[in-house]
C-alpha cells in the first residue's frame, strides 16, 4: 500500500526543503522528494558555489593590491582546480547540512522524480523503478534551469551553461557570456577577476537591466574599467564551434556584425520552469509557458496541489522560494493571518565586483507611479570606512515618497552591499519612514553609515558630502 | 505514558463545578466513553466520559470537592505497563492548588493586540480548552493607550484624517500597516468627548466582556464572515456614542397632509428638460430634511457639539442623510442646508446616496455635520430610535407616513400621519430645549409654508 503523507513537497531546493521542515514544524507528516541532491541549484550548482568562487577570486584581486597595503610578495598564482574544489566542499557540506536538517525534523527524504499521478497521488521514478505515494497535499518546488534558443545551445564542452562554468576543467583565457542578469555578471566577473578576457553581451541596452538606471551605469562603468569588454543591445546570432574554442556572431542594434572567437561561451539568458514531466496537464494545473500559474498563496487553482519558488515565476530568488515555502505550509497547516509575499520587499543581490544590490522600485518606476518622489544619494568617497578598506568606489541611493516619506526603493553599488541591504529591506517591510531611518542612530565608522546619509540627502540633507 | 483527566467544561461559559461523585476508583481499568464521575454545576449535573483508554493512576480530587477549576487535573490516567506508584503527581498536584484555591478577583481583561486563537470550545469532547473570553484583536487597546500602527500607516492616517482608533490592523499582532490604512472607509474623528476608556463612565465598576459568540455554536452550523473596515468602523462608532452618550428620545406626530399637497404641487410645476425629466422631485424626506435645517437655526442651543470644555454652537444646519448600503451605513451631508431651498437638497441628497452606494464618498463628504436625519419610512416601520452620530448631538428617526386614526375636537377623523422620534444628547440638550426643537420641527413639517416667515 503507499504510504501516506500530510505533505509531500517536490524537490528539494531551498523551496522544497524550506516548506518541508515548517510542515514538520507544524506538526505535518510531511516527506521531501528530491531527483539529485538536497539543496536542489541554489545549494549545488548556484547561489552558494558562485559565492565561494567569488570569494576565491575577492581574493585574488586583493592579492593584487598587496603593495597599496604595505605587503610585497611575488609570484603568486591561482590554481583553478583548487578553488573549484573548494567549492564543490561548500556545497557538500551544505548539502549534508539540509540532509541533517531533514533528519532532525523527521522529515522523509524520497530519492527519485516525482510525477502527478492521480488527487492526492505521487509516482516516484528510482532507477527505472516506481512507487506510489499518497499525500493530502503536494507542493510542487522543482525550480529552473538554464534558458536555451535555437542557434544557442549548450553543449557541455565548449558551450557553457552555469554547470559547467561553475567546474571548469581547466581555465578559459577568453570568454565570451550571454546575458548580463545576475548570474552572466557574476560569472564574468568571477572569470575577468582571474584574468580571462571577458566579453558580456546583453540583448537590452545597459547591463544588469533590471537595476537602477543609474546602478546599471555605474556598475557598466567598474566593469569596463576592469578590462570586461560589455556590448549592449547586441545579439549573438551564431556560435561555430572549433576544435577547442567558439567563434561567435554578434550583430549590434544597427545591423553591424563582427565575429568573435573565444576558448569557452557562457550562455546566462535566464531560466525556465522545470514543468515537464509532472503531469501538470494531466492534473489541469495551469502553465503559462514556462513557469507554473499559482495565486499569491501557492494555490494551483487545483485542491491539494501548490506551487512555489522558481517553478513559479519572478522573481527567481532563493529566499522568496523559501518564503513562499513557509507560506504554503501555513495555509495547509491551518495558521490564520498567513500574509502573501509582498513582492515589493523582495531585495535582489549581485555578487559581483564591485556587488549590487537593490529593493524596490528604481527612481524610473517611482517616477511612473506618478507620485511625487525624492531621491537621495552618497558615494562610497564621502565614507570613512570605505576609504579605509581601501573600498571608496560605490553608491547608495534612496527613493522615497515625497508626501508620505515612504522608501519606496534602495539600490547600492560597491563593497559589502549585498549585507547591508537588508537594513533597508527591514525598513521597508516593517514601513518605516524617512523620519525614523533619519532618527536611526548607525554605527560608526560603518559602511552601513552611507544608507544614513543617503536617507538625509533625499532632503538636501546629507552631512558628510 | 501517563496523563491527567482534566476537570471539563460541560458548558462554554462554565468556569468551575463540584466533582459530586466518582463512578471509578483507583486501578479500574476504563475505555473511550466510560462514565467517570458526575460534576455539578449551578446549572446541571453531567456525566464526564471517558476520552482515552488506561487505568486510573491516581485520583487527585476527592468526591464532593466544591470549587474545582475547570481543566485542573482531577485524575491521573496511566498507559499500559505503567505502574501507579511510579508516576510523578506533584506536578497535577500543584496545579490543582492553584486551581482550586478561593475565587481570586476577576480581573476585567484588557484587549490584547493578538488575534484570539480561533479553537471554539468543541462541545462534545470532556477535555476542551478553557474558553477564552473577549475576542480582542482591534488594533487600538481598550483601556486607552497606544494605538499599534506603523509609522507610514500613522502618517497616510494623519494626512487623510483617518481615525486609527476605528481601524483593526491585519499586521502582526494587530498591527495597524498601510494596506489597512489605504482600504479603510474613514470613520469620523473622535468626538471630543472620545477617547473610550473601556469600563464605561459607570465609576470603578467593571463589565463583564461579553464571550466569543463562536463559543455557543458548532463549527458546521454557520457561515463565518469577516469583518470589512466598514463593519469595523460602525461597531466600533455606534457603541461608542450609545455607551457614552447619555441619550434621551422625544416624540411626535405629524400630520402630513399639508406637507403632502406641497409636495404634490411643487413636483407637478417642476421644469422639464429635453428629455422630459424633471428637474427636481421632491421626497417627503426633503422635506424633512429643510425643516430640521430651518428648526435648527431657530433652536441653536439643538445645532451644537459636546466638548470637555464647551460646547460648540454651529453656525450652519449641516445636516447628514442616513442612507442605507448592501453593505452597510452612511451619513453624508448637506452643508448649509438652511441656505439650500428643497430641491437644491433634494437633487444633492440623491447625487450623495448616489456616490455612497458606489463608495466614491470623500471624508469630508460623510465627517462631521450638525444634525441628522434617518428615515425608515419606506420600509413601513412606525417609529424608531436612532443612535446618535458623533460628534453631532440629536439625530431625528423618521417613520412611515400612513393613515391612521386620529381625534380631533373630541371627533374621530382620518389623517395620514407620521411619527418622529429625536434623540439628544443629554449633556448639550435638555429636555425643555429639545422638545421645543420637535414642536417647531412638527411645525415646519406640518405647514411647510411656515417656513417662509
Amino acid at each position: 500500500m503507499a504510504e501516506s503523507f500530510d505533505v509531500i513537497v517536490v524537490g528539494g531546493g531551498p523551496g522544497g526543503y524550506v516548506c518541508a521542515i515548517r510542515c514538520a514544524q507544524l506538526g505535518l507528516k510531511t516527506a521531501v522528494v528530491e531527483r539529485e541532491r538536497l539543496g536542489g541549484i541554489c545549494l549545488n550548482w548556484g547561489c552558494i558555489p558562485t559565492k565561494a568562487l567569488l570569494r576565491s577570486s575577492e581574493i585574488w584581486h586583493l592579492m593584487h593590491r598587496l603593495n597599496e597595503f604595505g605587503f610585497s610578495a611575488d609570484n603568486f598564482k591561482f590554481d583553478i582546480e583548487k578553488i573549484v574544489a573548494r567549492s564543490r566542499a561548500v556545497s557538500q557540506q551544505l548539502s549534508n547540512g539540509v540532509g541533517f536538517l531533514m533528519k532532525k525534523h523527521k522529515i522523509t527524504v524520497i530519492a527519485g522524480e516525482a510525477k502527478l499521478a492521480g488527487k492526492g497521488k505521487l509516482s516516484v521514478t528510482k532507477d527505472g523503478k516506481a512507487t506510489d505515494y499518497t499525500a493530502k497535499n503536494i507542493v510542487l518546488a522543482t525550480g529552473a534551469r538554464a534558458r536555451t534558443l535555437p542557434n544557442l545551445e549548450p553543449d557541455g564542452k565548449l558551450i557553457w551553461t552555469y554547470r559547467e562554468a561553475m567546474v571548469p576543467p581547466s581555465f578559459p583565457k577568453s570568454l565570451l557570456v550571454v546575458g548580463s542578469g545576475a548570474i552572466g555578471i557574476e560569472f564574468a566577473s568571477f572569470y575577468r577577476t582571474l584574468g580571462a578576457d571577458v566579453t558580456v553581451v546583453e540583448v537590452l541596452d545597459r547591463v544588469l537591466p533590471v537595476e537602477d538606471e543609474e546602478i546599471s551605469a555605474f556598475a557598466a562603468k567598474a566593469f569596463a574599467k576592469q578590462g570586461m569588454k560589455l556590448k549592449v543591445g547586441t545579439t549573438v546570432t551564431e556560435l561555430k564551434k572549433g576544435a577547442d574554442n567558439v567563434t561567435a556572431t554578434l550583430k549590434a542594434k544597427d545591423g553591424k556584425t563582427e565575429s568573435l572567437t573565444v576558448d569557452r561561451v557562457i550562455l546566462a539568458m535566464g531560466i525556465v520552469g522545470n514543468v515537464e514531466n509532472l503531469g501538470l496537464e494531466a492534473a489541469g494545473i495551469k502553465v503559462d509557458r514556462t513557469h507554473v500559474v499559482a495565486g499569491k498563496y501557492g494555490e494551483t487553482g487545483v485542491d491539494g496541489v501548490w506551487a512555489i519558488g522558481d517553478l513559479v515565476g519572478a522573481p527567481w530568488l532563493a529566499h522568496k522560494a523559501m518564503h513562499e515555502g513557509v507560506i504554503v505550509a501555513e495555509k495547509i497547516a491551518g495558521v490564520k493571518g498567513v500574509h502573501p509575499l509582498n513582492a515589493s520587499n523582495v531585495p535582489g543581490c549581485t555578487y559581483c565586483w564591485p556587488q549590487v544590490a537593490s529593493v524596490g522600485l528604481t527612481e524610473a518606476k517611482a517616477k511612473e507611479t506618478g507620485r511625487k518622489i525624492k531621491v537621495g544619494r552618497f558615494p562610497f568617497i564621502g565614507n570613512g570606512k570605505a576609504i579605509a578598506l581601501g573600498e571608496a568606489d560605490g553608491l547608495v541611493k534612496t527613493v522615497f515618497d515625497a508626501e508620505t516619506g515612504e522608501l519606496l526603493g534602495a539600490h547600492m553599488v560597491g563593497a559589502e552591499v549585498t549585507e547591508l541591504i537588508h537594513g533597508y529591506v527591514v525598513a521597508k517591510t516593517g514601513e518605516l519612514t524617512d523620519q525614523e531611518l533619519a532618527h536611526t542612530i548607525f554605527p560608526h565608522p560603518t559602511l552601513s553609515e552611507m544608507m544614513h546619509e543617503a536617507v538625509l540627502a533625499a532632503d538636501g540633507a546629507a552631512l558628510h558630502i | 505514558m501517563a496523563t491527567n483527566i482534566l476537570m471539563p467544561a460541560l458548558s462554554p461559559t462554565m468556569e468551575e463545578g463540584k466533582l459530586a461523585r466518582w463512578l471509578v476508583k483507583e486501578g479500574d481499568t476504563v475505555k473511550s466513553g466510560d462514565i467517570l464521575a458526575e460534576i455539578e454545576t449551578d446549572k446541571a449535573t453531567m456525566e464526564f466520559e471517558a476520552v482515552d483508554e488506561g487505568r486510573i493512576g491516581k485520583i487527585l480530587v476527592p468526591e464532593g470537592s466544591e470549587g474545582v477549576k475547570v481543566n485542573a487535573p482531577i485524575a491521573v490516567l496511566l498507559g499500559e505497563g505503567e505502574k501507579a506508584g511510579e508516576v510523578d503527581i506533584s506536578a497535577a498536584m500543584k496545579d490543582i492548588g492553584a486551581a482550586v484555591k478561593a475565587e481570586a478577583p476577576k480581573k476585567a481583561e484588557t484587549a490584547k493586540p493578538e488575534a484570539p486563537k480561533a479553537e471554539p470550545a468543541k462541545a462534545e469532547a470532556p477535555k476542551p480548552e478553557a474558553p477564552k473570553a473577549a475576542p480582542a484583536p482591534a488594533a487600538a487597546s481598550q483601556d486607552g493607550n497606544r494605538i499599534f500602527a506603523s509609522p507610514l500607516a500613522r502618517r497616510i492616517a494623519a494626512s487623510k484624517g483617518i481615525d486609527l482608533a476605528a481601524l483593526a490592523g491585519s499586521g502582526p499582532r494587530g498591527r495597524i500597516i498601510k494596506a489597512d490604512v489605504e482600504s479603510a472607509k474613514p470613520g469620523t474623528k473622535p468626538a471630543a468627548a472620545a477617547a473610550p476608556k473601556g469600563e464605561a463612565a459607570g465609576a470603578g465598576m467593571a463589565v463583564a466582556p461579553l464571550p466569543d459568540a463562536r463559543l455557543f455554536y458548532k463549527p458546521e452550523d454557520y457561515e463565518e464572515i469577516p469583518h470589512d473596515s466598514m463593519r469595523k468602523a460602525i461597531a466600533k462608532r455606534l457603541t461608542s456614542a450609545k455607551t457614552l452618550i447619555p441619550h434621551y428620545y422625544l416624540s411626535v406626530d405629524c400630520d402630513l397632509s399639508a406637507l403632502m399637497a406641497t409636495r404634490e404641487a411643487l413636483n407637478a410645476a417642476a421644469p422639464k428638460n429635453k428629455e422630459k425629466q424633471p428637474a427636481y422631485k421632491l421626497s417627503v424626506n426633503d422635506f424633512v430634511m429643510k425643516a430640521s435645517a430651518m428648526a435648527l437655526m431657530k433652536h441653536p442651543d439643538v445645532n451644537a457639539s459636546w466638548t470637555e470644555t464647551s460646547i460648540l454652537r454651529h453656525k450652519h444646519a449641516d445636516v447628514g442623510v442616513a442612507v442605507a448600503l448592501d453593505f452597510g451605513l452612511i451619513t453624508p451631508i448637506v452643508f448649509k442646508a438652511e441656505t439650500k431651498g428643497l430641491a437644491e437638497i433634494s437633487n444633492e441628497v440623491k447625487a450623495l446616496a448616489a456616490r455612497a452606494k458606489e463608495k466614491k464618498l470623500k471624508p469630508q463628504e460623510y465627517e462631521g455635520g450638525s444634525f441628522s436625519v434617518s428615515n425608515m419610512g419606506m420600509f413601513g416601520i412606525k417609529n424608531f430610535t436612532s443612535i446618535i452620530n458623533p460628534p453631532q448631538s440629536c439625530i431625528v428617526a423618521v417613520g412611515a407616513g400612513e393613515e391612521r386614526a386620529v381625534v380631533r375636537n373630541g371627533k374621530l377623523e382620518i389623517a395620514t400621519v407620521m411619527t418622529i422620534t429625536m434623540s439628544c444628547d443629554h449633556r448639550v440638550v435638555d429636555g425643555a430645549t429639545g422638545a421645543r426643537f420637535l414642536q417647531t420641527l412638527k411645525r415646519f413639517i406640518e405647514e411647510p409654508a411656515s417656513m417662509l416667515l
